[in-house]
């Protein structure tokens, strides 16, 4: 059972990542920015967590504007601060047009990541990210949502956390557009929260 | 491949030199190269990364060379700023990022030389008890099953310094 799980999840990272290859090559595949596609349904949800900015921030609160999603923790020495520097230098890249679109970091980690750790950290990244958490549960139920993986690791004296390190792009209504690779060029990056802002 | 990102950073460097710190990792000076007492194990380019605010870890690198005759291992450490030192392993899988501790820590083999850095193996220093920023030195010891210990002294570079001959997935 847990078995075929997992090969379907990879099966639909395989297809994703395709998708994306695809999406970002240049040839155009109308199919791929269609909303009726099934894939694009799958990904994504509704889901409430509290915010750094108080209260909390939700799949309703982010409608109307397009947002970038993802997943790490404050325990990460690398690929979550890399991600968030990444963002800020393309939100400050962006400009005046970055306030189109909200940017929402999840710590996946509330045994370690009250609200006010994650806003202390979020204060040495641009102010645009919003940093959220919530219950175990409900953070389950929004990475189940978001086929996104995390997994707690136990060590011998603490435990660290596997995630998926990608960005996910979902429109003003709250559904998959698509997504940014761990690393992926600044001007890539632009181009495509160009694009989402758009609604192409 | 000069990517936005490099520039970015650069620039960023450049700034940070202009205000009296150190520019990006490869066009520096860096701390003082290590070596064991009986000059089997060498550490060179030792050097971490500055913290974000409230940050309670943060990665180590450096290169690791064994001209000995015997394997060796590394298998701890210490910082002074920081509660432990483990050694681990980052993976990136199929867009999923792993991390774990090499709890028996990592063999050197003879005439090898192992680079730690962002992506790949890495110090994790735990239990910050102060932000590191850039520009700052913070000093600790690396333990080898034979060599022994070494002092090592890190540099701090910018948020998101990445080794020379890093490109852009």
């Amino acid at each position: 059972m847990l078995r075929t799980i997992r090969i379907c999840t990879w099966a639909l990272v395989a297809l994703l990542a395709g998708a994306v290859v695809l999406a970002t090559s240049g040839v155009r595949m109308p199919w791929l920015g269609s909303h009726e596609l099934p894939l694009a349904a799958a990904i994504g949800g509704p889901f409430e967590l509290a915010s750094t900015n108080g209260g909390t921030v939700s799949s309703s609160s982010l409608k109307g504007k397009p947002f970038a999603v993802f997943f790490g923790y404050t325990f990460c020495p690398d690929v979550c601060p890399t991600t968030l520097l990444d963002l800020s230098l393309v939100i400050k890249q962006l400009g005046p047009a970055a306030d189109q679109m909200n940017y929402v970091f999840v710590s996946v980690d509330p045994g370690r990541d009250s609200i006010e750790q994650l806003k202390l950290y979020l204060s040495s990244f641009d102010p645009h990210i919003i940093g959220a958490t919530g219950s175990e549960a409900a953070l389950a139920d929004m990475a189940r949502k978001y086929r996104a993986i995390y997994e707690k690791v136990a060590n011998k004296d603490g435990y660290t956390i596997n995630h998926t390190a990608s960005v996910y792009l979902m429109d003003a209504d709250g559904r998959f557009h698509g997504t940014l690779g761990y690393q992926e060029k600044p001007d890539v990056v632009v181009a495509k929260l160009k694009r989402l802002m758009a609604g192409a | 491949m000069m990517t936005t990102g490099t520039k970015l950073r650069s620039a960023a460097a450049a700034m940070t030199l202009v205000l009296g710190g150190a520019v990006g990792w490869s066009a520096i000076g860096h701390a003082a190269d290590a070596a064991s007492a009986d000059g089997t194990i060498k550490i060179v380019e030792s050097w971490t990364r500055a913290t974000p605010a409230g940050a309670q870890v943060a990665g180590g690198y450096l290169k690791i060379t064994n001209s000995g005759s015997q394997p060796d291992r590394l298998i701890g450490g210490t910082l002074t700023i920081a509660g432990k030192v483990e050694v681990h392993e980052m993976s990136m899988t199929d867009g999923v990022m792993k991390m774990r501790p090499l709890e028996q820590g990592l063999e050197i083999k003879p005439g090898e030389t192992v680079e730690f850095k962002p992506g790949g193996y890495h110090l994790m220093f735990i239990g910050l008890t102060a932000p590191v920023k850039t520009g700052d030195k913070p000093q600790g010891t690396l333990v080898f099953q034979r060599a022994g210990s070494l002092d090592v002294t890190f540099d701090a570079m910018a948020m998101g310094t990445m080794p020379a001959g890093h490109t852009h997935n």
